[in-house]
């Protein structure tokens, strides 16, 4: 693959999405002092007690704006949902559970732990991956879901 | 200015995970698919992320109030227990069974995919159950 060809391929595009990424979760450590997890800002809004609600608004709000910022330059890319509905119902209830039990998820382990070196973080996404590969490995190649 | 700042954060990570495909839960479940054809250009999302998030923790580490005055609330947990290992197992099964993880879901719900809305309500209603199991077991 020479340059031309890596800068046009899904690689770069993963590539640059993830210095975004890597910025965001630099902002927020180094101007809030907070880490950027998703489901840990989610769960900490669905809490009973009030308080500390306006900020995690605020950044789930900036985050449901990014699909139409991104629409003013280009079209949202193709997404195919290949799951049914209660697959999907079941999916959710197991990542909202398994978060809360892990205290966070691909952003606050993946990223943000395993930028802060935590071995606990590393163990933690070494977990979910290897879940994961072994969930389609079942579902993919031999339910054939 | 916190809270700006909380708003700009979400933004940019959204527009992060719009661009790198993990709003796609096809290509997301097509990385976890070794045996298949797989597709290894999301590990540069985590490459890329992790690559500018190193350098920003170890300033944070070395400090005691982040640059707007704000305590550094990063986390001193290090044991590795069964919740941690047995939570994300679970969290790993759901996301290979429906190529969402909790940030690309939101941003996909609020395009407006009735599918990522659907798994919204219930990731949310899993962390509700959390800690309705919580509070019955510290009675």
């Amino acid at each position: 693959m020479n340059l031309s060809d890596f800068l046009h391929s899904p690689y770069f595009a993963g590539l640059i999405g993830g210095l975004l990424i890597g910025l965001a979760a630099a902002m927020f450590v180094l101007l809030n002092g907070r880490i950027a997890g998703i489901s840990g800002i989610l769960s900490g809004l669905i809490q009973a007690d009030g308080g500390d609600k306006l900020w995690r608004i605020l950044f789930v709000l900036g985050m449901a704006a990014s699909p139409f910022i991104y629409q003013l330059a280009s079209d949202l890319p193709a997404a195919t949902i290949d799951a049914g509905t209660v697959q999907l119902i079941i999916a959710g209830l197991m990542v909202g559970l398994g978060t809360s039990y892990a205290s966070g998820c691909t952003s606050g382990h993946g990223v943000c732990g395993i930028s802060r070196g935590s071995v606990r973080s590393i163990a933690a996404t070494l977990s979910f991956m290897l879940a994961g590969f072994i969930t389609v490995y079942l579902t993919r190649h031999l339910l054939g879901l | 200015m916190l809270n700006v700042n909380a708003f700009l954060v979400g933004l940019i990570f959204g527009l992060g995970l719009i661009v790198s495909g993990m709003t796609n839960p096809a290509k997301v479940i097509g990385f976890l698919d070794l045996a298949g054809d797989w597709d290894p250009s999301l590990a540069f999302v985590m490459g890329g992320a992790i690559s500018i998030g190193a350098g920003a923790f170890t300033i944070a580490k070395k400090r005691q109030r982040s640059l707007l005055g704000e305590p550094m609330r990063l986390s001193n947990v290090t044991e590795i227990d069964k919740s941690l290992l047995a939570g994300s197992l679970v969290f790993g099964i759901g996301w290979g069974l429906s190529g969402f993880c909790p940030g690309p879901a939101v941003v996909s719900a609020a395009a407006g995919q009735t599918k990522a809305m659907i798994f919204v309500v219930s990731m949310l209603a899993g962390m509700v159950l959390y800690k309705v199991i919580q509070q019955q077991n510290n009675r």
